[in-house]
């Protein structure tokens, strides 16, 4: 089970800081939800950055961002 | 318009508008300035009485509209808020003070440098310092909680209020004041100054360009996209400013600045800091606003009250210099802030409890 966090409601840079903070602990893959364009594509754009490859999945007003190595 | 091209020509263009503000009447290095605009419509209001600067400025009407009318098409506008309002209204009228201290938002900043104001360099300094002091709290767990989704009409109100506010400018009741002299006099043609804020409020929206977003992301993250539409302003401001013969490369008699470096650095410390806590800029929280975030809307009005404040206590900078209230007011807001910092990082409140519960 890959390790999931979620951002919903916080606003930039915290998306990012937090998931820049979890791969500290699980570098080989993360899942992060968040809620609003402005974060999927600053999280998106800094795991790619980082060498993960990104599927973007879209629930309602969700989105789940899957970070792979 | 995504990516790096998106940010470079988005900067040159607000650099370029900004230029073409000033050739049209705006004051000098000052086509925007979210800071001395939102004092203007203080101003206009009646919220000070400084009679040099008040003006409902368009500008800052076409902003929140502009970013309106593109986020609610692009499906991104949302009724959001509730993370620390208050804290964000203080945190709002530290910014405006510090940028009143300085004269000039950290977009103005940038524009008085490319039009060859070299006391820019030193708020600049100030500014990235106030950025690095703000990501060492981020570093430390610094966050004002998560917000929320709040009733689908909440995040209509501002950009509804600033269509009242732009009726209030063509009907021109006697209530509302208009300068006769000083930069509040000096002014585009309505129309223009709102078609402007119009296109850098869309801009702005798509490319969420921040002026304290740049400096921040490359140290956090060395991510250089947003530092690049901070860039492009400054080029593309440049260039316009020497094709109009507006350049003049100097410290003295820069318009609407003075030569105080130490509070130029200092004024603009107090808004970097202050601007990572908020989360972003004067200009991306007006966007914000526009969007529906009324987090960010609570901050503009913090700004707003902070410039009232400023001038009605003699804390706003002039040409002449800086105000002896006008430090001190800096010196109590850095104390605010160390605290804001400090009690809002996780971090640093954690290790602090833990050390309470060894003794």
């Amino acid at each position: 089970m890959m390790k999931k966090i979620d951002t919903c409601g916080m606003s930039c840079p915290q998306p990012v800081l937090m998931t820049k903070n979890a791969l500290d602990s699980s570098p080989d893959g993360l899942d992060i939800l968040v809620d609003n364009n402005t974060a999927r594509e600053n999280v998106e754009r800094f795991l790619k950055h980082s060498g993960y490859s990104v599927l973007v999945k879209e629930e309602g007003d969700i989105f789940t961002l899957e970070a792979r190595k | 318009m995504k990516g790096r091209k998106g940010i470079i020509l988005a900067g040159g263009l607000v650099g370029i508008i900004s230029v073409l503000l000033v050739h049209f009447g705006n004051p000098a290095n000052m086509g925007f300035c979210i800071a001395c605009f939102i004092r203007d419509i203080a101003g206009g209001i009646g919220l000070h009485r400084a009679e040099v600067v008040q003006y409902i400025r368009p500008e800052v009407i076409g902003l929140v509209l502009g970013a309106f009318i593109i986020s609610f098409k692009s499906r991104e506008f949302e009724s959001r808020g509730g993370s620390s309002p208050f804290i964000r209204f203080i945190l709002g009228t530290v910014v405006m003070i510090g940028a009143l201290i300085f004269l000039g938002c950290p977009l103005r900043m940038v524009l008085r440098l490319g039009g060859g104001d070299l006391n820019a360099i030193f708020g600049i300094a100030g500014f990235i310092f106030g950025i690095f002091i703000g990501v060492q709290f981020l570093n430390k767990g610094f966050n004002l909680k998560r917000n929320y989704r709040l009733a689908g009409s909440e995040g209509y109100v501002f950009p509804v209020v600033n269509v009242g506010l732009f009726i209030l400018l063509l009907v021109a009741p006697t209530s509302i004041f208009f300068s006769e002299s000083g930069p509040g006099s000096l002014t585009a043609p309505m129309a223009m100054s709102l078609i402007a804020g119009l296109i850098v409020g869309v801009l702005a929206q798509r490319t969420r360009l921040c002026m304290v977003g740049g400096t921040r992301d490359m140290i956090l993250f060395k991510d250089s996209y947003l530092l690049l539409g901070f860039v492009s302003i400054i080029v593309f401001s440049f260039i316009a400013n020497k094709i109009f013969g507006y350049f003049t490369l100097g410290f003295e008699g820069q318009p609407v600045a003075h030569t105080d470096g130490l509070w130029n650095f200092l004024g603009m410390t107090l808004v970097g800091w202050g601007s990572i806590l908020l989360g972003g800029c004067p200009l991306r929280q007006l966007i914000l606003s526009g969007e529906g975030n009324t987090d960010s809307v609570v901050s503009v009005m913090g700004m707003l009250v902070g410039a009232a404040i400023a001038h009605n206590f003699g804390l706003a900078s002039s040409a002449e210099g800086v105000t002896a209230n006008g430090k001190i007011a800096v010196i109590i807001c850095f104390v605010f802030l160390g605290v804001i910092s400090y009690v809002n990082s996780e971090g640093l409140v954690k290790k602090r409890l833990k050390t309470r519960e060894m003794v």
